[in-house]
């Protein structure tokens, strides 16, 4: 799965490639005399039709080289990677480059940082267009010097006549270039002569985040905009009866009380804004607002009767995955001589990323200016559009950095919301929404019932597995979906045929949908952090239950997929697992293939009075080939502590309609004082490179309750868990 | 309204604000220094955190009247001229920012506990940094990254970190 549409295949390349030759627009910005024309021709005509690569690279005739990143930087290091696979085959350094984010043209293709897709499906057409532009300069540069492309190469931004050692800068050879064609299919490096890629280098944009100058998007600054501080309906549903907003306007500084909404996708919520010249006021302002609200159907709805639901859909048989390789889960699990059952549960949760959604936000006419973090802005422009009714060319969008999104600022309901104030006030807007907005009015990562049956023959072999996925489906409430009598084809990730590679012949997957009011969305690693602690928890059970190692059970289960087998193997000598540990400890593993990429994890635990404290995780990351080993690591680091917090700190949930968490004192998220002891270890082979922001998340909570187990006997088989109170 | 003089980074003020305006957005939207960051609100993720006088204060939960022009506030803008304190060095060469958000807060947090206590252990650390957040969970690294600092302030023989 992915809600990333954009896989590009090698097919899918050499299609886009040889319909794109003009990625090298080199064209750029030339303010030579006579080269307009020729700069259009190769802006337009060659570059309009379909999905593009293009002017990924400016280089100016002074030799200035700006680098494009197509994919919004939320901390998973795309301000970095991206302009790296350019930079690798362009021969240049970063250090040498501007690197500018995308602004969601068509023209840069599909911009959505999600899926952890950017560098799976940006791996090629980044290097061609890279390989491309440095052939093209080469090219020029033998023309001028009349001598063999043979007798050339390029190395930091400059052309080299090998023989005479003569040079040429890039700029100086721009507008030669620019009178080339454009080579169709370059050639790009044997991964041997990488200089860049795979090498931890350090990321460009590190030294603005430790000295207060990157520019996240609660930054922005339009001259004359006005704050605003929105108050929703505190209740799932909701409209306005009636407002007063007298004593808000009577604040120093209020200048607007109007009535707004919130559109989300499935529907639009009624809300009521306050603007002022100052931030304070506007939320000043707010507090004296007088709102009566109908929140007729809210008190109906609560997370409590939400997994009640889920637990009756449970029992029914669902829609299922279709898999030819399936085998007949129903006869083998009738016919076997051992069954063993559970079900797990995971909650709502909010992704709470520290710079809470804002949007700044200048409606002028039948035109829109945006500056916002947000995870896509092509996906903005259109839903932009068509919200306010204009031109998809009429919104210009500004892409800073996003101070965390985890999936939220894919959802697009606070710019559509700014854009709704601005319109009505005339004047361009900042909305900044506070924590509490963040953590109350959603959307969230569903709660989940993961359901499993597992069965052995007389032999005590494991012949018959079967997984029901049960719970809101995303794209349903989302994009509107209806997935009548089909299952959701997202909601297997991590768990499904092609992502487990489990050997078991008999195997049956369905989706059980839950129909819900409760805002929904993806978080990161999506259903594969839900469906992963159940499928790894309960393939521990099976294995203590059939009385084997848990490693060792796997690994039977794993003949026929050796990289899966490789890194369970490497896990096992780096965690070293097979150590004798004494009576107050235990070690647990994991592991999960989520987003192309196998993940594993190994956790200690120690008896701690009544609870068990996480010693140390040790990990191995197989993502294929790497763009920068150390990021991976920081990735992976990130997503075990992100992953523990969802396993031992608050979920989300729900009472009559209103969502009780408001702040981090109610919605706790891990600190320094609970940080394990974590060693990351970063495969390094030859295979395809896989997702990195999310594929190590999943994998972390069942390998903490399955050593957990180890440890106490206790099995964790629903989310949160109080890890100090265990036994 | 009332009328404030504000001694930030060195420089000196002169602000006209609600008294209960928090320090937070008198440093962001009035002064224009961006480094600083809301977070919660709260005083409970630590994003904002600054110097007053030396010691780090939650600027989201400090109103402005609470101040004085003889304080001295500090930002993340005004640890160092180039990005070369001790701690902003260690950060970078551990590459601890993901996202980066929290990190004003986090290396405000550090500078003063370097100051207090040159040399801290990792229980000084957790005391010293479990008020401030980072949701991408760059903490192993931030701590790494503390002892580093420490370590080049030793051999710089340099007390301030700069």
């Amino acid at each position: 799965m992915s809600f990333e549409t954009n896989h590009t295949s090698r097919r899918d390349f050499l299609k886009i490639s040889g319909k794109t030759s003009a990625l090298l627009a080199i064209g750029f910005s030339l303010p030579i005399a006579g080269k307009a024309e020729e700069i259009k021709k190769l802006d337009t005509s060659a570059l309009s039709m379909g999905l593009e690569l293009n002017p990924y690279i400016l280089i100016s005739d002074e030799g200035k080289i700006t680098l494009f990143n197509a994919r919004p930087d939320m901390g998973q290091g795309t301000y970095q990677s991206l302009p790296l696979l350019l930079a690798e085959e362009l021969e240049v350094t970063l250090d040498q480059v501007e690197i500018r984010n995308t602004d969601g043209q068509g023209k840069y293709g599909s911009q959505l940082s999600g899926g952890s897709s950017s560098i799976r499906t940006r791996w090629m057409p980044m290097r061609k267009a890279g390989a491309a532009v440095k052939e093209m300069l080469i090219k020029a540069a033998a023309k001028k010097w009349n001598v063999s492309e043979a007798e050339c190469y390029a190395e930091k931004a400059k052309v080299f006549h090998k023989p005479s050692g003569k040079s040429y800068t890039y700029g100086e050879l721009v507008e030669e270039a620019s009178k080339l064609e454009v080579p169709k299919d370059p050639k790009i490096k044997d991964p041997k002569d990488f200089k860049l890629l795979g090498k931890s280098v350090p990321r460009p944009e590190i030294p603005s985040k430790v000295n207060g100058t990157a520019v996240f998007g609660i930054d922005s600054n339009v001259p004359g905009m006005l704050f605003v501080s929105i108050e929703r309906s505190p209740t799932i549903l909701g409209k306005v009866i009636s407002f007063d907003g007298s004593e808000a306007l009577r604040i120093k500084g209020v200048k607007h009380v109007i009535k707004t909404e919130r559109k989300m996708p499935h529907r639009a919520v009624e809300a009521v804004a306050v603007v002022a010249d100052t931030y304070w006021a506007a939320l000043k302002g707010r507090r004296a607002l007088k709102i009566k609200w109908d929140a007729e159907g809210s008190d109906k709805i609560s997370t409590d009767k939400y997994f009640e639901n889920l637990r009756e859909l449970a029992k029914t048989e669902g829609f299922e995955y279709k898999d030819d390789k399936a085998g007949d889960f129903a006869k083998a699990f009738g016919e076997s001589a051992k069954k063993v059952e559970a079900q797990y549960e995971t909650p709502f949760l909010a992704h709470a990323p520290l710079e809470p959604e804002n949007a700044t936000v200048w409606v002028q006419g039948d035109k829109v200016e945006i500056w916002a973090p947000i995870q896509g802005p092509d996906g903005l422009i259109p839903q932009v559009a068509g919200y306010l009714n204009i031109k998809p060319e009429n919104v210009k969008i500004n892409v800073p950095f996003m101070g965390g999104a985890f999936g939220r600022k894919a959802y697009n309901d606070y710019v559509m919301e700014a854009c709704h104030v601005s319109k009505q006030i005339k004047a361009p807007v900042k909305v900044i929404w506070t924590r509490e907005d963040d953590m109350t009015q959603g959307p969230f990562r569903p709660g989940m019932l993961n359901a499993f049956q597992g069965a052995f023959d007389a032999k005590g072999a494991l012949t018959a597995y079967n997984h029901k996925i049960v719970g809101g489906s995303i794209q349903h409430q989302v994009f509107g979906n209806p997935l009548k009598n089909v299952p959701d084809d997202w909601a297997g990730e991590g768990s499904g045929l092609g992502d487990s590679p489990y050997e078991i012949p008999n195997r049956r997957q369905s989706f059980h949908l839950a129909e819900t009011d409760i805002p929904i969305v993806w978080w990161r690693s999506v259903y594969a952090s839900t469906n992963a602690f159940g499928h790894e928890s309960f393939i521990d059970e099976l294995a203590h239950s059939a009385g084997m190692d848990p490693l060792a059970f796997r690994l039977n289960l794993l003949a026929d997929s050796p990289r899966f087998s490789r890194v369970l193997q490497k896990l096992a000598q780096k965690s070293d697992y097979h150590q004798k540990l004494p009576e107050n400890k235990a070690i647990g593993i994991a592991i999960a293939r989520s987003f192309a990429t196998i993940a594993a994890h190994a956790v200690t635990v120690s008896k701690q009075g009544d609870g068990v404290k996480i010693e140390k995780v040790v990990s191995v990351i197989d993502c294929g080939m790497t763009v920068n080993p150390d990021n991976i690591k920081a990735q992976t680091e990130g997503n075990i502590v992100m992953g523990i917090t969802a396993a031992i700190k608050n979920g989300i949930t729900i009472k009559e309609g209103k969502t009780e968490q408001t702040n981090f004192h109610e919605y706790n998220v891990l600190r320094m004082t609970e940080i394990p002891a974590i060693e990351i270890y970063v495969v390094d082979n030859m295979e395809a490179p896989g997702g990195v922001g999310e594929p190590g998340l999943p994998p972390i909570a069942p390998a903490l309750c399955n050593a957990i187990f180890n440890l106490t006997g206790k099995r964790i088989r629903t989310l949160p868990f109080d890890i100090d109170k265990i036994v | 309204m009332a009328k404030y003089s504000l001694s930030i980074n060195g420089k000196k003020f002169s602000i006209e604000a609600e008294p209960d305006t928090p320090l937070l957005w008198v440093i962001r939207d009035y002064v224009g220094l961006k480094g600083t960051k809301f977070g919660c609100g709260m005083a409970l993720c630590g994003a904002c955190t600054v110097h007053l006088d030396g010691e780090p204060i939650r600027s989201c939960s400090t109103p402005v009247s609470t101040l004085k022009a003889a304080n001295r506030i500090t930002t993340i803008e005004g640890i160092s001229a180039n990005t070369d304190h001790a701690i902003q060095k260690a950060w970078i060469e551990a590459q601890v920012p993901q996202c980066g958000y929290c990190q004003s807060g986090q290396i405000m947090s550090a500078v003063a506990l370097l100051k207090s206590n040159p040399n801290p252990n990792d229980e000084d650390i957790d005391a010293a940094m479990s008020g401030n957040i980072c949701r991408c969970g760059t903490y192993p690294r931030i701590r790494k990254a503390i002892h580093r600092a420490a370590d080049l302030i030793k051999e710089s023989g340099n007390t301030t970190g700069k």
